[in-house]
C-alpha cells in the first residue's frame, strides 16, 4: 500500500525528477516522513542513487527521514519570539510533553522542534503546528494545547481566538494570524481591482513598452538586494530560449520580515498580476511562485485564488484577448532553508536540489530554471510593478527619493507599541520610525535583518533608502532591557551557523568561529586579540560565493563597529593576548586520567 | 566561435580565447592559481574559494569564472594571498588531518598547498570535530576525518547508468559525504581507483593501495603543486 502512493505520486509528476521536492514533501504529507523504502522506490523510479534523494532530503528543515509526532511543533526561535518570551515557552511545552526539543514522545503522538524565523515577528511567540500558525503563545496557552493533543483533537480546534483579519478569516484559510497593517501606500490601499492593468494597459502596450516603464520609474528589486527591475526583464527578453520563466520569490526567511505574508494574504491576485505582466514583458510562459513552507497554510485560498484568475481570462490562454499570451502560474513549496531565498538556490530547489548557490555568471536571467532564462523577483517588487503601470513611471517616481523611488513596505517589530506592517515612501529616517511605530527608550535597531547592520542611537537620523540603509524591510527594535551581545549578536550568529548551505568553506566555519569568539567574551575570557581577530576573521567572508556567506559576519561586526563599548566592557583589560589554553587545567585533566598529582 | 580575448593578469597582458576559465586563461599565459576543489575537464564547482581572484575589483573564483575580453585580474596581492592560505588554514582546523600518518602524504594537494603557502600554523583554533571512518565496503576506505567536502567524488564517480556514488548529506557544519551503501556494494575496481585519485586528499582510500608508491615517489615529493605539468584539457 505504502508503495503504491509513493509510485502514484512519482506519476503525478510525471517521473520528473526536477520534480522531487514536491514528491518528497506530499509523500511526508502522507506519511509523517520519508521512509528508507520509500526513499528507494523514489531512487529506483528516478534513475538516482539513494544517497541523491538523500541529499535533498536532509538539505531541507521541514524534511525528515524519521517518524515525528502526530502532532509536531515547530517553535520559532528567532530573536523577536524570544525577546518576547520563547524561552518560557519551551519549557512549557517541555514539561507539559515530558521530552525536549528534537525528542518525539513515546506514544508517537508529540515532537517538538526549533525552526528559524516564520514570519510572525509581530506576533510573537508564535509556532507550526501540523502547518497551522499559533500567536502570541502563553504559558497557559501551552497546556491547553498540550492537553487537546492528549485527547486526540484536531488542530484547528485548538485555536482559542476569532480568525485575523483580512483574508486570514476567509473560509480557504481561517487563520488566526493578523495582518497589523499600521500604514498603508499604493501596494496595500484598497482600491487594486485585479485584471485593470493588464486589461487597460498592457493590452496596449508592446512588451518593449513595458519594459521601459519599468526602467522609467526606477524600480529596484524588494528582496534586499536591489537590482534594478526593468533591466532585470530587459535582460530576459532579450536571452535566447525555447522557454522562459517568472519566478516570484515568496521565500521571505530573513529573521523579523513578514511583508510578503501580508501581501499574500491580501493581494495574491497583485502579485499574480505583477508575475503576468512580468511573462508578457519578457515572452515567458510559465510562471512558479516559490513560497516559503511556513505559508503553507494559505495554499487552499492561493490556489483558489489562481483558479479564479483563470475564471476571468486573466491567466491561461490568450489573456485579457490579447491574442498569443499565453500564461500559468503554479506553487512550488520550499522546504525550510533561508538560502533559498537566494536566487540561485531558489532554483536549485525548484529543481529539486539541495538549495545551493550556482557560480554566476551564467545568470538566471540567461540560464535559471532547466537552463532558460529565468526571471526572479520578490513578491512586493512584483506589486510594485501593477502599481507602476497602473498609474505610469512618472508618478512611481514622485514616490521616494531621487534615486530610491516608490514606497517600501516595512515590517517592524521588536520592543515598540505597534508591530506591524508599514508602507512608507523611501526616505524616512530611523527616528521617524521610531516614533511611528511608539518606540520608546530605544537602544538599537536592527536594520535589514541579521544580514543588515544594528544601528546604534547616534545613527537614528540615516535615511532608510539605497544610498544610504537599504533593507529588504526588516526593522528590529531593541530597548535598553535588551543585552545586545547575549541575546541579540548571539541569536543572530547562530541562525548563521545553522543557515549556510555549507558548500563554501569559510561560509561554513567563520560563524562558528565567530560564535565561540562571542561566548568566550561573555565568559568574561576575552582579551583584546580577541576584537582584532573577529574583525579579521569577518574580513575573509567577502569571498563567499553568495549574499548569506558575505554577510553572515555582519551581526558580530556590525555590533563590535557601532557598539565597541560593549565588547570593550566585557574582555579584560590591559590584557592583549592568550594561548587559547589554559595549562594548569589541561595538566589537571591529564594528570587525573593517568592517575598522577599535579605539580605546578 | 572561440574568440581570442586580451586581459591582464596583475598587470601582465595575457592573451587567450574565450572558451577557458580564467584559471585555465592563466595557466596558459604562465600564471599559476591555486585550486583545490577544481579537477579538470570536470564541471567547476567554486566551493573551496582557494582560486578566489579580483576581477574589476569583484572577487570570483577564477574556476568557475570564464575569461572575458578586457578583464583585469588581480591574482597574487597581499590580500588575496591571506585569502587563500585562510582557506588551506580553515580546511586543517576543520577536520582531523594528520599527514604523517596519511596514505596520501605526498599526493594531497591540501598538504602540497600548505607547502607551497608555507604555512606553518593555522590561525584558527583546531576544532577536533569529531567524524569517523567508513570501512564497512569490501573495496574503499572512507575516513571522514580528511574530507574537505570538494565535492570532486560527486561530481565524478558515478556508476554505468549516470547515477552518483557519493552525495552530500545535511548542511552547515552538518554537511558530509555519503557514499551510496547499494552502489557501494557493486563498484568496480575501475570506479574505486576513480574515486580514490580525484579525491584530493586521503578521504577515499582503496584497501590495499594506500602505500603503492613508496614515499618520497610520490607527485608532490620533490615537484612544488605550481610546477606539476597538467595534461591536456579531458572530459570526464
Amino acid at each position: 500500500m505504502t508503495k503504491d502512493f509513493v509510485h502514484q505520486t512519482i506519476k503525478k509528476f510525471n517521473s520528473d525528477s526536477y520534480r522531487l521536492l514536491d514528491m518528497l514533501l506530499d509523500i511526508q504529507q502522507e506519511y509523517g516522513y520519508i521512509s528508507k523504502d520509500n526513499i528507494s522506490v523514489l531512487a529506483g523510479e528516478l534513475n538516482q542513487s539513494e544517497a541523491d534523494i538523500g541529499q535533498t532530503i536532509t538539505f531541507y528543515h521541514f524534511l525528515r527521514s524519521k517518524p515525528q509526532g502526530k502532532y509536531s511543533i515547530y517553535l520559532n526561535n528567532s530573536i523577536v519570539s524570544k525577546m518576547m518570551g520563547m524561552d518560557k515557552i519551551a519549557r512549557q511545552f517541555e514539561k507539559e510533553s515530558g521530552i525536549k526539543f528534537g525528542e518525539v514522545t513515546k506514544d508517537g503522538q508529540i515532537s517538538l522542534h526549533y525552526t528559524s524565523c516564520i514570519g510572525m515577528s509581530d506576533q510573537e511567540p508564535a509556532a507550526i503546528i501540523n502547518e497551522k500558525i499559533f500567536t502570541n503563545l502563553t504559558t497557559f496557552r501551552v497546556k491547553e494545547i498540550v492537553l487537546a493533543m492528549r485527547q486526540g483533537k484536531p488542530v484547528e480546534s485548538m485555536y482559542c481566538t476569532n480568525f485575523g483579519g483580512g483574508k486570514n478569516s476567509s473560509p480557504l484559510v481561517e487563520s488566526v494570524v493578523r495582518n497589523n497593517i499600521r500604514r498603508s501606500g499604493p501596494l496595500l490601499q484598497l482600491n487594486y481591482v485585479p485584471g485593470q492593468v493588464l486589461q487597460n494597459k498592457v493590452s496596449l502596450m508592446s512588451p518593449d513598452e513595458v519594459i521601459s516603464e519599468i526602467k522609467d520609474s526606477h524600480l529596484r528589486g524588494r528582496g534586499g538586494a536591489g537590482f534594478p527591475t526593468g533591466l532585470k526583464w530587459q535582460f530576459c527578453r532579450r536571452a535566447k530560449g525555447a522557454r522562459k520563466f517568472i519566478f516570484c520569490n515568496a521565500d521571505e526567511g530573513e529573521p523579523g520580515t513578514f511583508k510578503d505574508r501580508v501581501l499574500l494574504t491580501e493581494k495574491p491576485e497583485m502579485v499574480f498580476e505583477g508575475m503576468t505582466v512580468a511573462a508578457y514583458a519578457v515572452g515567458a510562459k510559465e510562471g512558479i511562485l516559490y513560497l516559503r513552507y511556513e505559508y503553507k497554510y494559505l495554499e487552499t485560498y492561493l490556489k483558489q485564488v489562481l483558479q479564479d484568475l483563470h475564471g476571468k481570462n486573466l491567466l491561461g490562454e490568450n489573456i485579457s484577448g490579447i491574442s498569443g499570451f499565453d500564461f500559468d502560474i503554479r506553487i512550488q513549496y520550499g522546504a525550510g532553508a533561508y538560502i533559498c531565498g537566494e536566487e540561485s538556490s531558489l532554483i536549485e530547489s525548484a529543481e529539486g536540489k539541495r538549495g545551493e548557490p550556482r557560480p554566476r555568471p551564467p545568470f538566471p536571467v540567461e540560464k535559471g530554471y532547466l537552463g532558460y532564462p529565468t526571471i526572479v523577483n520578490n513578491v512586493e517588487t512584483l506589486c510594485s510593478t501593477v502599481t507602476i503601470l497602473q498609474n505610469g513611471a512618472n508618478w512611481y517616481r514622485e514616490l521616494g527619493t531621487d534615486e530610491s523611488t516608490g514606497t517600501k513596505v516595512l515590517s517592524i517589530s521588536g520592543d515598540c507599541l505597534y508591530p506591524g506592517i508599514y508602507e512608507l515612501e523611501w526616505g524616512f529616517s530611523i527616528n521617524d520610525i521610531l516614533e511611528m511605530s511608539g518606540a520608546e527608550s530605544t537602544q538599537a535597531v536592527q536594520v535589514g535583518g541579521p544580514s543588515g547592520a544594528l544601528v546604534p542611537p547616534s545613527q537614528f537620523n540615516r535615511i532608510l533608502c539605497y544610498s544610504d540603509l537599504a533593507t529588504g524591510g526588516s526593522l528590529i527594535i531593541f530597548n535598553q532591557t535588551r543585552d545586545l551581545l547575549r541575546d541579540v549578536v548571539m541569536n543572530f550568529t547562530e541562525f548563521f551557523v545553522e543557515e549556510s548551505c555549507g558548500s563554501c568553506v569559510p561560509c561554513r566555519n567563520i560563524p562558528a568561529l565567530l560564535k565561540k569568539k562571542l561566548e568566550k567574551i561573555q565568559a568574561g575570557d576575552g582579551v583584546r586579540e580577541d576584537l582584532k581577530e573577529i574583525e579579521e576573521w569577518s574580513n575573509i567572508m567577502q569571498i563567499n560565493r553568495c549574499g548569506l556567506g558575505h554577510t553572515a559576519a555582519n551581526p558580530v561586526i556590525t555590533s563590535l563597529k557601532n557598539f565597541r563599548k560593549l565588547y570593550e566592557a566585557l574582555i579584560q583589560k590591559d590584557v592583549n593576548f592568550d594561548s587559547g589554553i589554559d595549562l594548569s587545567a589541561a595538566v589537571a585533566e591529564s594528570c587525573e586520567f593517568v592517575d598522577r598529582i599535579p605539580q605546578l | 566561435m572561440n574568440n581570442k580575448v586580451n586581459f591582464t593578469i596583475d598587470d601582465k597582458e595575457c592573451t587567450s580565447t574565450s572558451d577557458k576559465y580564467i584559471v585555465e586563461a592563466a595557466r596558459e599565459n604562465g600564471v599559476y592559481i591555486p585550486t583545490l576543489c577544481n579537477y579538470d575537464g570536470v564541471k567547476p564547482a567554486g566551493s573551496c574559494r582557494v582560486c578566489t581572484v579580483k576581477v574589476n575589483k569583484r572577487y570570483l573564483t577564477a574556476c568557475t569564472t570564464p575569461i572575458a575580453e578586457g578583464m583585469e585580474i588581480e591574482v597574487n596581492t597581499t590580500d588575496l594571498q591571506d585569502f587563500r592560505n585562510a582557506v588551506v588554514e580553515l580546511l586543517f582546523t576543520e577536520g582531523n588531518h594528520f599527514c604523517p600518518a596519511c596514505e596520501k602524504s605526498g599526493n594531497c594537494e591540501l598538504q602540497a598547498l600548505a607547502y607551497k603557502f608555507q604555512i606553518m600554523a593555522p590561525r584558527f583554533p583546531f576544532q577536533f570535530n569529531e567524524r569517523y571512518i567508513d570501512a564497512s565496503n569490501p573495496k574503499i576506505y572512507h575516513d571522514h576525518n580528511r574530507c574537505i567536502l570538494c565535492k570532486r567524488c560527486i561530481r565524478v564517480v558515478k556508476d554505468d547508468k549516470g547515477k552518483s556514488v557519493f552525495a552530500f548529506e545535511n548542511r552547515a557544519r552538518q554537511i558530509r559525504i555519503n557514499f551510496d551503501s547499494k552502489l557501494g556494494e557493486v563498484l568496480t575496481d575501475e570506479l574505486a581507483e576513480k574515486a580514490m585519485e580525484v579525491c584530493p586528499v586521503g578521504s577515499i582510500l582503496v584497501k590495499g593501495k594506500g602505500f603503492k608508491d613508496p614515499i618520497g615517489t610520490r607527485k608532490f615529493d620533490h615537484t612544488p603543486i605550481d610546477k606539476i605539468v597538467i595534461p591536456e584539457k579531458q572530459n570526464i
